[in-house]
C-alpha cells in the first residue's frame, strides 16, 4: 500500500514538473502551430541562472530559493520573448521554418551554455526541508514533490485565471480557437503571440529552476531530457486547454513512475512508445476535438 | 556558330557529370597524392589523419544524402533519421562480436535488418503528417537511444562497443589501412548518390515530389503517396545504415551519440547549409560542416582565441553555436543553402545571357520546380 502511494505521489510530482514545462509549449503550439524545440534551451537557462543566484546567495535560505524562482522565470520569460520577436515573428506563417528556427537556437543556445557553464554537474543545496520527508500513509515522501505540485497548480490556476478573466487572456483562447477570425475583428494577434512566449518562457524557467532543486544539481543539457516528455504530454493531452496538458502531463508521470517500480525500470519506454499510439488512435490527443 | 551554340549545349547538359566524375576521380587518387591544404586538413592528404577527416566527411555527406530524400524530396520533416544510422553501426558492430558470420555476410544482414526496421518504423510514422510526424520519428529514435543505453550487456551503455576485429577484413584494420577506409567511404558515397539520382529521376521520385507539393491531388489521381513516401523513407534509412556501417568502421567502434536526436539535427543542419532539394548540395554539406566542426575546434583550443576576452572566447570555442547561428541566417534570410544560392546565381547569368542574345526563349523550362522549406 505504502508503495503504491509513493509511486502515486512521486508521479504526481513529476508530472507537475512535465506540466510547467509543457504548459508554455501547449499554450504557443495551440495559438501558433509552432512546435517549439527551443523551450530546452529556456529550461536550461532558467536552471543555469537560478544556480548562479543560489550560489550567489545564501543558498540554504527560503529567500534565496524563492529569488532564484523569480529570477528563473523572469529569465526565462526574456529569452521567450527575445526569440519570438527577433526569429519567429520574420517567419510569420511559416511553420516549417519556424520549428527550424527553434531547432536551430536550441542547438546554438547549448552550445553557448555549456561554453559559459561547462558540462559538468552544477550541484546546488536549496533549503534543508526539501531533502527531508513527509509520512503519508507509510509513505515517505521527499519534500521536493510537494514544492513541484504547489508550483504546479499555482501556475495552473494562474493561468486559467489570466485566460478566463482577462482580456488577453480571452484573445489568447480566442486565437488558439480561431486565429483567422479574431485577426478579421481587428485585434493584432501578433501582441498576444509574444505574450504567449514570454509565459511560456517564465513557465518554462520556473520549471528548471524546481528541476534542478529535484535533480540537486543542474547541466546544460537539463532541458532536452525534459524537453521530450513535454512533447509527449502536449501531443497526448490535445492543445485546446491547459487542464487537458495538466491531465496528461499526471497520466504520463504516474504511469511512468508505475511502470519503474513494477515494470522492471521500462517507464520510459513506456511514456514515449505512448506518443506514436495515441496519435495514431486519437490524431487531435486524448482530450483535443476530433479532427 | 551553330557548331559552337551546339558545344555549349552539350557542356551544359553533361557539364554536371564530367564534374562529378573528375572530382570522384581526384578523391580516389588522394590517398597516393601530397597535398596540402592548410586550414582545412590537418595534414598531406596521403597522410591517415586527413584521410581519416575525409572518410568521415565522406560518411556524414552519405547521411546528409539519404535525409535529403526525406526533406527534399520528399518534404519530410523527420526527426528520428539517426535512428537508422545507429542501427546501421550497432547492428554490424554487434554482429562482428556476437556472431562467426563472415565480414560481407554480417554487412548483409545489418543492411537488411535497417530496411526492415525503416520499413516497419516508416509504415507507422507516415500515418501521420507534418508535425505530428515529426514527433513519431523523434519518439522512435529516442526508443531506440534509450535502448542502447539501457541494455549495456549487448550495446556497452554509454561507453559503445568496438569493432571486433578478427572477423573485418585485414584491409580494413589498423591506421596504416586508413585509405582502405577512404577508398571504401568513397564508394559507399557514389553508391548513396547514385541511388539518390536514381530515386529523383525515377517516377517513385516524381511522385515523391508531387506529394509533397500537394498530397490531395495524387489521392485524386489515384495514385498512392503513401506507398511511395513509405519506399523512399525506407530507401533513405537504408542508405543512413550503410553510412553507419561506415562510420563504425572508420572510428573501429560506436557510442550512444549515433543513435542520438542530436545527431539527427546535425545532419538537419547539415542538409540546410548545403540546399534542401539539392543533391550536390547535401555533399556540400556534409562536408563544409564536417571540416567546419573540425577546424572550429583545433581553433577554439588555440593561442589566438585563448587570448581573446571572455565574451569573444567562449562563443569562438563553441564550434556548435557558430554553425547554430549560420543555420538560422540560413533559414530565415535564404532558405536555399550553399546550393540553391549558387543554382540560382547561374540561373540568372543564363536568363542574362539569353536576353543579350536577344534571343526570345520560353522561360518554361528554367523554372524547374525546387523543393521549398515551406509546405
Amino acid at each position: 500500500m505504502s508503495s503504491v502511494v509513493l509511486v502515486l505521489i512521486t508521479g504526481l510530482g513529476v508530472g507537475a514538473l512535465y506540466f510547467l514545462v509543457a504548459s508554455g509549449l501547449s499554450l504557443i503550439y495551440g495559438l501558433m502551430n509552432v512546435l517549439n524545440f527551443a523551450h530546452g534551451a529556456f529550461i536550461a537557462l532558467g536552471a543555469l541562472i537560478g544556480w548562479e543566484v543560489a550560489e550567489h546567495t545564501d543558498a540554504a535560505s527560503w529567500w534565496s530559493f524563492l529569488l532564484s524562482l523569480v529570477v528563473g522565470a523572469v529569465v526565462g520569460a526574456a529569452f521567450a520573448a527575445f526569440t519570438e520577436l527577433v526569429l519567429i515573428r520574420p517567419l510569420y506563417q511559416r511553420h516549417i521554418e519556424q520549428v527550424l528556427v527553434t531547432v536551430g537556437l536550441s542547438f546554438a543556445a547549448i552550445a553557448l551554455f555549456d561554453g559559459i557553464w561547462g558540462q559538468d554537474l552544477h550541484s546546488v543545496k536549496g533549503p534543508a526541508w526539501l531533502d527531508e520527508v513527509t509520512v503519508v500513509a507509510g509513505a515517505h515522501i521527499a519534500n521536493i514533490f510537494w514544492v513541484l505540485i504547489v508550483a504546479a497548480v499555482l501556475v495552473l490556476g494562474g493561468l486559467s485565471l489570466f485566460l478566463r478573466k482577462t482580456r488577453y487572456g480571452k484573445i489568447i483562447r480566442a486565437g488558439v480557437e480561431n486565429r483567422a477570425m479574431v485577426t478579421a475583428l481587428g485585434i493584432d494577434v501578433r501582441r498576444a503571440f509574444t505574450l504567449v512566449f514570454s509565459i511560456g518562457g517564465a513557465a518554462a524557467g520556473l520549471g528548471g529552476v524546481l528541476a534542478m532543486h529535484y535533480m540537486t544539481g543542474v547541466t546544460p543539457e537539463i532541458g532536452s531530457s525534459l524537453l521530450i516528455f513535454a512533447f509527449i504530454v502536449i501531443i497526448i493531452g490535445g492543445t485546446e486547454s491547459l487542464v487537458g496538458t495538466a491531465v496528461a502531463s499526471v497520466i504520463v508521470a504516474v504511469l511512468q513512475q508505475f511502470a519503474n517500480t513494477y515494470l522492471w525500470g521500462t517507464g520510459d519506454f513506456i511514456a514515449i512508445v505512448l506518443l506514436p499510439i495515441v496519435l495514431l488512435l486519437r490524431p487531435s490527443g486524448l482530450f483535443g476535438k476530433r479532427a | 556558330m551553330i557548331a559552337m551554340k551546339l558545344s555549349f549545349d552539350v557542356l551544359r547538359k553533361s557539364g554536371p557529370f564530367i564534374i562529378g566524375a573528375v572530382l570522384v576521380i581526384v578523391m580516389a587518387l588522394l590517398p597516393m597524392l601530397n597535398i596540402v591544404i592548410p586550414g582545412v586538413l590537418p595534414g598531406p592528404t596521403y597522410q591517415p589523419g586527413s584521410l581519416a577527416l575525409l572518410s568521415l566527411c565522406m560518411v556524414y555527406a552519405a547521411m546528409a544524402l539519404s535525409y535529403n530524400l526525406l526533406l527534399g524530396t520528399s518534404g519530410l520533416l523527420s526527426f528520428g533519421h539517426a535512428l537508422y544510422f545507429g542501427a546501421g553501426a550497432y547492428g554490424l558492430g554487434i554482429l562482428l562480436s556476437r556472431t562467426g558470420l563472415p565480414f560481407w555476410v554480417s554487412t548483409g544482414v545489418g543492411l537488411v535488418g535497417g530496411l526492415a526496421l525503416a520499413l516497419l518504423s516508416g509504415a507507422v510514422a507516415l500515418r501521420t503528417v507534418g508535425i505530428a510526424f515529426a514527433m513519431v520519428t523523434l519518439a522512435f529514435a529516442q526508443t531506440g537511444s534509450l535502448f542502447v543505453s539501457r541494455s549495456s550487456s549487448l550495446t556497452g551503455g554509454e561507453d559503445g562497443i568496438t569493432v571486433n576485429t578478427m572477423n573485418v577484413p585485414a584491409a580494413f584494420v589498423g591506421i596504416l589501412n586508413t585509405k582502405n577506409l577512404y577508398w571504401l567511404a568513397l564508394v559507399v558515397l557514389v553508391l548513396v548518390y547514385l541511388v539518390a539520382l536514381w530515386v529523383d529521376k525515377s517516377r517513385l521520385g516524381h511522385v515523391a515530389a508531387a506529394t509533397r507539393e500537394n498530397e490531395l491531388r495524387l489521392r485524386v489521381l489515384g495514385l498512392r503517396p503513401f506507398t511511395t513516401k513509405l519506399i523512399v523513407f525506407a530507401i533513405a534509412g537504408l542508405m543512413a545504415a550503410a553510412a553507419g556501417m561506415v562510420y563504425l568502421l572508420l572510428q573501429s567502434g560506436v557510442g550512444p551519440k549515433a543513435v542520438n536526436y542530436d545527431l539527427t539535427v546535425t545532419i538537419l543542419v547539415m542538409v540546410v547549409l548545403g540546399g534542401v532539394g539539392y543533391r550536390w548540395g547535401a555533399i556540400v554539406g556534409g562536408f563544409v560542416y564536417t571540416l567546419l566542426d573540425q577546424r572550429l575546434t583545433a581553433l577554439a583550443q588555440s593561442d589566438a582565441v585563448d587570448s581573446l576576452p571572455a565574451f569573444l572566447r567562449v562563443p569562438l570555442s563553441q564550434p556548435h553555436f557558430l554553425l547554430g547561428i549560420v543555420f538560422i541566417l540560413i533559414v530565415m534570410f535564404s532558405g536555399g543553402g550553399i546550393a540553391g544560392t549558387v543554382d540560382s546565381r547561374i540561373r540568372r547569368r543564363d536568363w542574362r545571357r539569353a536576353a543579350e542574345a536577344a534571343l526570345p526563349r520560353a522561360g518554361g523550362d528554367e523554372s524547374v520546380a525546387r523543393p521549398r522549406l515551406r509546405p
